[in-house]
This record gives C-alpha cells, structure tokens and sequence, in this order.
C-alpha cells in the first residue's frame, strides 16, 4: 500500500526534477497514446521532439522555436508574477488581442507615413492596451471583490468578438478586394516587426521576450516588490502583517501580465502574423498558462519550458503532416504534460512510502 | 478505585528522524483522572492518538480491562468506549449545536430526540447548553461544552481531555472540573493532558510525565509540587523570569476611543477600547479567546486601520497608517499564529526575518533586497534566541512551534522597539522556551521598551506584567495593577463585568 507523507521542507531535488520526470512521463504516455492510434510510437516521439532540432529539415524549424517560443515566454512570464501571487490571470488570450489590436491600429492610421517613431508608438499602444484589458479585472476586484478568473476569461470572448469586428470592419483592408483583415504590415517597413538577424527567427519581440526573463529574475529574487508577490502568495495573512499592500500587489501583477501579453500580441501582428484577421489568435494565451506551470513559475524555467512547449506545437504539427496524427491528439498530448507535471509535483512537498497492509 | 481499566506496556512510535514514544508504560485505573505531563514535543499526542486509533503503534501492547485493545481506527477505539476532547475543536461555525452533534455520530437519531437528550446530559452534568444555538455565537467555552456532550452521550470508560482549559476564564474551569469529578464519582476514567501544574495537582489522583518520547515518572500530583514536576517535564532546573523593578515612565502609547467594525463574520468588533503604554511598562491582557484579542493586535500592527487619532504613538497620530509606516516609528507586534501570520511556512527563515525587519534593519537598498545583511540578521536571531535550526536556509514550518516563536518574538525584540505588542506569546511552546521568550520580554521592559502581552494564560500574565486589563465581547476593562487582583476579580473582569468600574468601586 501506498501512502503519502509530507516533506518536512520542500525538496530541492525534485523542484528541478518534477519537469523533466513530466516530460518522460509524458512521452510514454503520449507513445501509448499514439500506438493505440494505430501509429508507431517511436517514431511519433521522434517527430514531435528531434526532428524539428536535428531532422532534415531543422534549418527552417529552428527559427520556427523563436517565433513560436518567444510570446509562449513572453506572456507566461507576465502569468507567472500573478500566479506567485495567487492572482490568476486566465484572460492572457484576450490582453493578447487587444495589444495586437492597438499596435496594429497606430500603424493603421499612420499609414502610408514612413518614420522612426511608428513602431516604438506602437510598442507603447499594445503594451497600454494589454494593459488596460487586465485591468479591467483588476478594478473590478479591487472595488467589489469580484473573481478575477471569471472576468479575465470572459473577456477574452470580448476580445475575439472585437477583433473579428476589426478585421470586418473598422481596421478592413480598403485595397482588399473585400477580403476580411487588415493591410499586410510586413509591407509597411516603419511597423514591420523584422527579424534582427535574418534567417534566426528572432524579432523584437523574442528579444523583448529574453528581457522579461531577466526583469522577473531580478524582481523575484533581488527586489522588495517581488518578495511582496512571493509572500502574498504564500502567506497571504503574513504579507499583511509584513506590511504588504494587497490592492498594490492584484494591479500590479494584473497590469504587468496584462502588458506582457499585450506586447506579445503587438509583436506578433506586426511581424510573423502581418495583420489583423479574424483567426489571428492561436492560443498563446491559454498554452502560456501551461508554460508558466511547466517552468515551475520561475523565469529561467519559463524560458525552457516555453521552447519545450514551442518544440511541441512545430513537432506536433510535421506529425500531423507526416505521420497523418489528428490534431486532437497532439493538443491531448500537450494537456497531457500538464496533467502529469501537476502529478508528480507532489513529490516536491510529500515522499511516497510504501506501507505493508497490516491486518486490521 | 478498583481495578485498571487501561494498562499501555512498552508502546513504542518511531517517526522519521524522530522516536515519539519510547517503551511508554502506564495504567489508567477505573475512575481516576491521570494526568499526562510534557513539554511540547515530548510525546503526549501521538501516545494518545495511539490509544484513540489514530495512530497505529510500532512495538507493544495495550490491554483494556484485561482483554487486548488495538484500535486500528477511532470508531472501534469509541466502540472500546474511548471518547476524546480534541484541543482544537471541530465544529461548523454555520451549524447548531444539535446538528453539529449529529454529524459526528454513525447513526444519529432524529435530531429533536437528539437535542433531548442533549439537554438531559448537560443539566445531569452541570454544563449549561442550548442544542438550538448556533456555534458560531458560542464562546470558546460553549464549543468546548459540544464537544465534551458530543463525547458523554457515547457513555464513555475512558475521556480523553487535550489541553481543556486553555480557553477557559477561571469560573469556566470550576465548572469543569466539577463534571470531571462527578465523571469520576460514577466510575468514568479520565486521561487528562494538560502543562498547567497547578490544576493538575488540584484535580488529578496520578500524573504520568513524559520527556522526549520515555515515561520518566509517576507521581502522586498532590503530593508533589508544582515545580518538582516541571522539573522533571524539563529534565533541568528552571529558571523563573525576573523582572527588573524598573518603574515605567512616560506614555508612549495611547489608545482611545478605538472602535472598529468585525473583520469577518465570526470576528469580534472592537469597541470604545481605551488604554495607555509607557516606557518600561508590561502591561498584560487577558480574556477568553475569541474576545477581540486578534483583532486589537491588528489594530495595534496597522493590519487593521483606524480614525488617525484613535491610536497616538509618542504624541502623533497614527490610527490611520500601516504596517510599515508604523514599524518604522517604533511600534512592532507579533501575532499569535505563527504559521500563516506572524510567519510564511514554506518561506526560509532568512526570507522570513525579511518579513518583518526590511525597514528598521536596513534590508533593503532603494527597494533591492541585501540579503547578505538579512541573512546575517537571521543568523543574529537564531544565535542570540537559541533557535534551533540547522540554518537560516531552513524553511519556518520545518521548526518546532517553541523555536519559531523564539524566531518569531526573537526578530521583534532585536529592532530594539519602543513599544511591542505580542499576542500568545508562550501558547504552544515548552516550558523552557517559554521561560526564555517571558525573560527577553522583561528584558526588554527593563531597557525601556512598552510592551503590551495579550495572552490567554493567566499565570503567564501574572509572572510579567505590571497593570492588567481584560477583553471581553471587544470592551477592555479599565487597567489594573497586577499585585492588587485576586484571581476572582481577574475572572469578573474576563467574564464581562463591561465597565470594569464596578470591580473598582467594590474595592474602593
């Protein structure tokens, strides 16, 4: 028989081992997975996780992993400074499209101007749009105490609704021949969001990305603000006792995961998406809530996880080309790497001993 | 006395790291109240868990009226005719007493029967109590009446007591030990745990005393005195804290007219609280539990704000700031949880002495952390309080209660405060811990600090404060000196004599 026993600390040990041991879990779960579905297993694997690194076609996957990976960790950095702090922000999807919305409709409107400030203005209007979506949460919690999880989500179907309005109307292409979405702005070169060295993959937001890994590590472990979020989370009655400002802590974190998602958004509408159209929006928001867990809500884990999640997303999809998988499968894969990290995180707090049956 | 109801031969508990029960042998004749005596951490829970089912032993046997007894769960230790009264109580602050009663109970009757009988057993034992009343309203007194009935109608041979008196005025506890002795006169056995010497030489007919998981003794209480046993409870000679003689000086702290709406709904509002702190002064307060003494602390810490003028330190108002602010001009507090409150369990003791002493210590750097110098800091507390930890690394909730509330009153007192306020400050500690946290808060007094102790055991008042008051319903009494009270008035006082001037008149 089995039987639960907690640690007296935490185990430092598994803190780092828990994600890599979800992981393998995850590929033998994942293989039978894919074995009952009629597919070979091994070969599956290999698919989802060497061959967008190392396989024939790796040149043009590589950067794919920044692409992909850069607003996974973007956002889910934002997330993570919530979710330390026992604010959950599952609206990151919504901040996502309304930050791409803002950044989107300044280059719009300054069309066809050609100048320098065009794209830190819109840097500005998505980060402040992102922003000003989470707070809506945000006040709404602080006033009247309502469940920032329930707002946040519902308004990313605001959000969707807003964007689909757009791309139909306001923001429409005039030279489109009526087709929905708005002008390409990979060709408007002053709200092109390029990539800084060609053929990498890497654009400003993959670098704005790698920055706010570096601003939350600093936060979190150097800052007083950022032990405030830690304590709250932890001990919330202890944070006030420490002096902690509970109202301060839920606009920040929302403001600041709010931003961070808006920013990706404006990244990516201005660069690997080009425009505003009405299936702009992929998920981001919602899978950065898995990467955040994953990378166990530290910054340098995010910053891996969300690559290991990047590898999945291209890796699922050459399966699906190559292999026939049904989407299904790849998206109940990825679940299942959450499922499983959430499993065995247990072992970090409580160490598994087995007990003889006695009789009773 | 005739016969053993209970015999418990070489009962051994190894946890990890830990032996809780070493070879424990003790009787429990029948109708006898036998005390069980130790410090914290000493082995007197998991012995009794055992004995309840909860806990299944490593080594040995217990027999029960001659036949074997192993429990592997509560409900056959009940059939057994084992009951227990848990020192934390488990009842539904939304539900009545009868349905409360119920709950507990494998197949409870119709509940109007049941709260008949609920009135029969607390009118034939003297404990007055309404099965229709809602335990939220209840005094911690009352909850602990649901819980001794909840056990008295299973008609028990054995009642086990955890701490019962820790939450009781002294009128409360006369009420008590007369059913304990009634339980007695008809033949009930009664294991009573208890660190409170003097009650147990009052009420008790053997004491068992129990030092870091070994039976060390057994003694007759009455003829023993309080001090011997404690002496054997701590294995050294005590040393009682000493004041210092030092006679206050001028206000420092002065509350009045503090009044503040119940911060939950079974919170206590605070109302119209008067009293005045000066330097070198301890001054204690006491009162049932739940009587607003968590609330006042958090009024006094800035957890909870207040009109500006309502609460003035050294002359300016400061009713309205927070934590923070506060600390900053002097006035520190510690809690009673110490797990959750006055510390984050999970967070190192590092991180923790960061909690508190970010300001006065100089932690931080333009809101960077310098955690060389807090960590130094810890280090200091660990040292100068004998905490024991392997390091200040180690998480809070991986220490004793005893040395987390040494970590805990030890991060106040090094910022040197100029007026302190702690709340429980020894509950749940050993004696020789409480002894050293009592001596630093006299210390502290003697070097000039105002320091406020809001505690629950009288006899922890009396040993250090100067002028006592009491909460009762969220009123404090008028302060008293402490040499001038007899234990009677303290209990008029506790037990809501309001306006504490009709205590004054009488003497007067």
């Amino acid at each position: 028989m089995l039987r639960l026993e907690k640690r007296p600390q935490p185990s430092r040990v598994f803190a780092y081992l828990t994600p890599v041991l979800a992981v393998i879990i995850t590929m033998i779960a994942g293989g039978m997975l894919f074995a009952a579905l009629g597919k070979n297993p091994v070969e599956a694997i290999r698919t989802i996780f060497w061959d967008p690194l190392f396989g024939e076609f790796a040149f043009y996957y590589r950067p794919q992993l920044l692409v992909k990976g850069g607003p996974l960790i973007l956002i889910a950095i934002g997330l993570s400074l919530g979710f330390r702090a026992g604010i959950w922000n599952i609206g990151a999807e919504g901040q996502y499209i309304v930050g791409a919305l803002c950044g989107a409709a300044v280059a719009l409107a300054f069309y066809p101007l050609e100048a320098w400030y065009i794209f830190p203005l819109m840097i500005l209007a998505g980060a402040l749009g992102g922003m000003l979506w989470a707070m809506v949460p945000a006040l709404l919690k602080v006033k009247f105490g309502t469940n920032e999880i329930l707002v946040s989500l519902m308004l990313v179907y605001v959000a969707e609704n807003l964007l689909a309005a757009m791309a139909l109307g306001r923001m429409k292409n005039p030279e489109g021949h009526g087709f929905p979405g708005s002008r390409n702005l990979k060709d408007y070169p002053s709200a092109f969001n390029d990539e800084i060295i060609t053929g990498s993959g890497m654009h400003w937001g993959v670098l704005t990305a790698f920055l706010a890994v570096i601003f939350a590590y600093v936060l979190l472990n150097r800052h007083m603000l950022g032990f405030s979020i830690r304590l709250t989370g932890e001990a919330p009655r202890a944070a006030r006792f420490s002096g902690v400002n509970p109202t301060r802590i839920i606009l920040f974190c929302l403001g600041i995961s709010g931003l961070m998602a808006g920013l990706a958004g404006m990244f990516e509408v201005s660069g690997p998406s080009g425009q505003v159209s009405i299936d702009f929006n992929v998920g981001y928001g919602f899978t950065a809530i898995i990467v955040a867990f994953l990378g166990r809500l530290h910054p340098v884990g995010i910053l891996l996880a969300g690559l290991l999640m990047a590898l999945t997303y291209i890796g699922g999809e050459i399966a699906q080309g190559n292999l026939g998988l049904p989407s299904a499968a790849i998206q109940l894969f990825q679940g299942m790497l959450l499922f499983f990290l959430l499993a065995v995180d247990l072992l970090t707090n409580y160490r598994i001993r087995f007990v003889r049956r006695e009789a009773a | 006395m005739t016969g053993t109801l209970l015999s418990i031969k070489g009962l051994t508990k190894a946890y990890p790291g830990v032996v809780a029960n070493d070879t424990v042998s003790l009787d429990i004749g029948t109708g006898e109240i036998h005390a069980l005596l130790g410090e914290n951490g000493a082995g007197k829970s998991t012995l009794v868990k055992m004995i309840y089912g909860l806990v299944k032993p490593d080594g040995g046997t217990m027999q029960m009226r001659g036949a074997p007894f192993a429990p592997p769960e509560p409900r056959s230790a009940r059939a057994a005719g084992v009951a227990m009264v848990f020192q934390h109580f488990s009842l539904f602050d939304a539900l009545d007493v009868s349905e409360n009663i119920a709950l507990g109970m494998e197949n409870p009757p119709p509940l109007r029967d049941l709260a008949a009988r609920i009135r029969t057993v607390s009118e034939d034992y003297g404990l007055p109590l309404d099965p229709y009343r809602t335990v939220g309203g209840l005094s911690a007194g009352e909850r602990q009446r649901v819980e001794i009935i909840r056990c008295l109608l299973q008609d028990p041979k054995l009642l086990i007591m955890d701490e019962p008196t820790s939450v009781l005025t002294p009128q409360e506890v006369g009420i008590l030990f007369e059913t304990l002795n009634k339980l007695r006169s008809e033949g009930t056995s009664i294991l009573y745990i208890s660190h409170k010497l003097e009650e147990i030489r009052t009420l008790c007919d053997t004491a068992t005393i129990l030092r870091l998981g070994k039976n060390v003794g057994t003694c007759d209480p009455r003829e023993t005195t309080a001090r011997q046993m404690a002496e054997m409870m701590v294995g050294s000679e005590l040393q009682t804290p000493k004041g210092t003689g030092a006679t206050p000086g001028a206000a420092v702290l002065d509350v009045s007219g503090l009044s503040l709406p119940a911060p939950t709904r079974f919170g206590t509002a605070l109302k119209n609280v008067h009293l005045r702190l000066h330097m070198g002064e301890v001054l204690g307060i006491g009162g049932v539990a739940g009587n607003g003494q968590d609330e006042l602390l958090a009024a006094l810490s800035g957890e909870m704000r207040a009109a500006p003028d309502a609460i003035r330190l050294k002359g300016q108002d400061i009713g309205h700031l927070g934590p923070t602010a506060r600390r900053r001009r002097g006035l520190l507090a510690a809690p009673e949880e110490r797990l959750g409150h006055a510390a984050a369990p999970d967070m190192s003791l590092t991180e923790n002495a960061l909690l508190t002493g970010a300001v006065r210590e100089g932690l931080t750097a333009n809101g960077f952390l310098k955690w060389g110098k807090a960590r130094s800091f810890a280090e200091r507390i660990i040292e100068t309080f004998d905490v024991r930890t392997p390091g200040p690394d180690n998480a809070a909730r991986s220490l004793s209660g005893g040395n987390l509330q040494k970590f805990v009153i030890g991060r106040e007192v090094l910022q040197r405060p100029e007026v302190l306020v702690v709340n429980q400050p020894t509950w749940g500690v050993d004696a020789s811990a409480a002894a050293a946290i009592r001596q630093a808060l006299l210390d502290l007094a003697g070097n000039g600090t105002a320091v406020l102790v809001i505690s629950q055991d009288l006899d922890e008042l009396m040993e250090v404060a100067d002028h006592f008051a009491a909460l009762n319903e969220g009123r404090l009494t008028d302060t008293r000196r402490t040499g001038d009270l007899t234990i009677e008035e303290i209990g008029l006082m506790m037990g809501g004599a309001h306006d504490g001037m009709g205590i004054a008149h009488a003497e007067a």
